[in-house]
């Protein structure tokens, strides 16, 4: 007898897990979930491994203290051989976790494995979406930069919206009055033990309950989930159409969570770490916070909704999206599974991918907010003051100055947050037009404190010129007959 | 002899057990849960707000806003730069005074001041204010967050200490003297 198997003997002969270790890894499982799209879960397990690996050697050397935690980010990109590096691959990690939780639910969703009997195992499974989120969170809090600061600044304000416990939840967020070294050493204490704790005691629930139950069938269109048929059928399934799970479907999970690696060290190496943005000092003011990726369709609706629906959406929004979530499998426990037959619940896809990709893509344009800088730097284009007339030219100059061009683009350069004037004169009138400037309204301020009425007149002369060629300024048609009948030329 | 509705002593013991460690929980779970709520107890009736100073009257000019920054008053060693804060000092004329909290009643960013058009504007979703806090336009539901003031010898202080929000702003704003006509 060999050395090795010798010493594999003493050990089995006290832990005797080899016969279990044996049975988990060749149960048999339905040849057709060895598939591509059976690899997400294993994957995210991957990641989470090495989210928990970088996450250790980060705090090796990270301070987790409101006056040093920035410095020790600095530290650990500049000075730590390879602290770049890890940085790298925790932040791309959290990223690639995201997205691969994300994928996983939406090919479990469609392929109906929340029905009986997983439907805990897919309960489990929302939970452990909520915690991956709350990672990504708290995570982007200890890179205790501008963004977090103010990033947190914005969760409290969302969180102060709680009917009675408003109050109170911010400050048990912050761990104090305002956001301080106290709210960051009590984000560490949530992204460190508490949070990943939860994490490690769902994913064994998940992964033992996946085991019990089995892996869910391929679904074949027309086969409905009944509860008092289905553990016979998936039964039979196994023993007819089975095969051991090692190593017949897990070289593909292999493979996969191997690539996912590589992907992620490639992002790492390729783009580096994130950040961090400025120094978390409250007193620079000049900076214009934007959350990660995966939170950022949520800055975009917090600037699209009606002022009246945010506070319902963003209070009683999670709270149903979450019940439904949880609902689902009570909902819709049997029945059919493939999505060839579900066109509600692939539509349901397609629309919450779509609503997401679309705000996260309006979020990179952020058209909403105001571009500070405009006024001091966006030049009118010259083509607009061609042929203008002093009066003319110095609305233009009063245009520039009283950062009109940071809400107003014109030559598509300037903010977006009110309409483009490179053609106003066609849509208002010279009456609209001073109206507008002073009263304000449809979302724009009213000026008529900050501008004398030589500001005004200029200004509205300059944005008078601002028609194509060709085509006439708007005019007030009974403007001019008024004028005609009491004698006087327009 | 054994009798189904009887107790055993070893049944018996057990449950005393339960009840001891529940009772020794329960013990230990006020101390626990005063310690986690420590932040929020303490909050309670403004304990967090004081007088802060912010500089002479004389170095705010009249009818101007200007960036004036101080130290929160209750600071830890751990806090850094975090405790350091900024607001909009706007001095109508003489004694007359608005202190704004930079943060947007949005959700909190720091607002910046334009002089030339008068205007406060965020970064974030795009709210804006006139120069006396008052809601321009955008998202915000009210006017900038205001911080109570009062002038003593020649010192303007402030009643701070908390982050304005926008859900529990009742307690921060209309506290202190206030000038009668913003």
């Amino acid at each position: 007898m060999r050395l090795t198997q010798k010493i594999g003997e003493w050990f089995d002969r006290r832990l005797q897990l080899a016969a279990p270790i044996r049975e988990i890894s060749e149960h048999p499982v339905p040849r057709n979930t060895a598939s591509w799209w059976y690899v997400f879960g294993s994957a995210a397990l991957v990641v989470f491994i090495l989210q928990i690996v970088t996450g250790i050697l980060l705090a090796l050397i990270y301070v987790p203290s409101g006056a040093e935690a920035w410095s020790s980010l600095q530290t650990l990109n500049h000075d730590v051989t390879l602290g770049w590096f890890i940085r790298a691959l925790h932040g791309w990690g959290s990223n690639f976790m995201v997205a691969i939780v994300l994928i996983h639910m939406v090919q479990v969703f469609l392929f109906g494995a929340y029905k009986f009997p997983r439907e805990l195992t897919w309960i489990v499974g929302v939970f452990l979406l909520l915690m991956t989120l709350g990672m990504a969170f708290t995570g982007q809090v200890l890179r205790f930069d501008q963004d977090a600061y103010w990033g947190l600044g914005i969760g409290a304000s969302i969180a102060s919206h709680v009917p009675i416990l408003g109050p109170a939840i911010v400050k048990l967020m912050l761990g104090g009055p305002i956001i301080a070294g106290a709210t960051l050493s009590r984000f560490f204490a949530l992204h460190v033990f508490v949070i990943p704790g939860m994490l490690i005691g769902f994913v064994c629930l998940h992964l033992l309950m996946v085991l019990k139950l089995g892996i869910n069938e391929w679904p074949m269109p027309g086969r409905l989930v009944r509860r008092a048929t289905y553990a016979n059928e998936y039964h039979e399934l196994t023993k007819k159409d089975g095969a051991p799970f090692v190593p017949y479907a897990v070289w593909k999970d292999l493979f996969f969570a191997a690539s996912i690696l590589l992907a992620v060290a490639a992002c790492a190496l390729y783009f580096g770490p994130f950040g961090p943005t400025g120094v978390p000092d409250p007193t620079i003011i000049q900076t214009a916070p934007k959350p990660d990726y995966f939170f950022l369709w949520l800055y975009a609706l917090l600037s699209l909704l009606p002022p009246a629906m945010e506070t319902p959406a963003l209070l009683i929004g999670p709270v149903i999206a979450i019940l439904v979530l949880l609902l689902l499998p009570f909902l819709s426990g049997e029945g059919e599974k493939s999505w060839r037959r579900r066109p509600i619940a692939v539509l349901t896809v397609l629309l919450i991918a779509v609503t997401l990709g679309t705000f996260t893509h309006l979020a990179g344009l952020a058209p909403w907010s105001p571009h500070m800088n405009a006024w001091s730097g966006d030049p009118v284009p010259m083509r607009l003051l061609h042929g203008t007339t002093a009066l003319e030219r110095r609305g233009a100059l009063v245009f520039q100055v009283k950062q009109c061009r940071n809400c107003h683009s014109l030559g598509e350069t300037g903010g977006q947050r009110g309409p483009a004037l490179d053609s106003v004169a066609v849509r208002l009138t010279q009456d609209q037009l001073v109206r507008q400037v002073i009263q304000g309204g449809g979302n724009m301020p009213a000026y008529g404190k900050n501008l004398s009425p030589a500001e005004t007149t200029a200004l509205v002369a300059f944005l008078e010129t601002l028609h194509p060629a060709g085509q006439a300024p708007a005019r007030d048609a009974s403007r001019d007959a008024a004028l005609r009948e009491s004698g006087n030329q327009p | 002899m054994p009798n189904e509705t009887m107790l055993s002593r070893r049944g018996l013991l057990m449950k005393l057990g339960i009840l001891f460690n529940g009772l020794v929980a329960t013990a230990l779970a006020v101390p626990i849960v005063g310690y986690v709520l420590s932040s929020v107890t303490r909050g309670r009736a403004n304990a967090y707000l004081a007088w802060v100073p912010l500089g002479r009257v004389d170095e705010f000019p009249e009818s101007e806003t200007r960036l004036a920054t101080f130290r929160n008053p209750n600071v830890m060693p751990t806090d850094g730069k975090t405790a350091d804060t900024a607001c909009w000092v706007r001095r109508i004329e003489g004694d007359q005074f608005q202190v704004f909290a930079v943060n947007c009643a949005h959700l909190g960013c720091p607002v910046r001041w334009f002089p030339q058009s008068g205007l406060f504007m965020c970064p974030c979703h795009g709210g804006a204010y006139y120069r006396d806090g008052s809601r321009a336009s955008g998202p915000p539901e009210r006017g900038l967050f205001e911080y109570g003031y009062q002038v003593k010898d020649g010192l303007i202080a402030i009643q701070a200490g908390e982050l304005p929000t926008p859900g529990a702003s009742a307690a921060l704003v209309r506290i202190g003297k206030m000038p009668p006509c913003a």
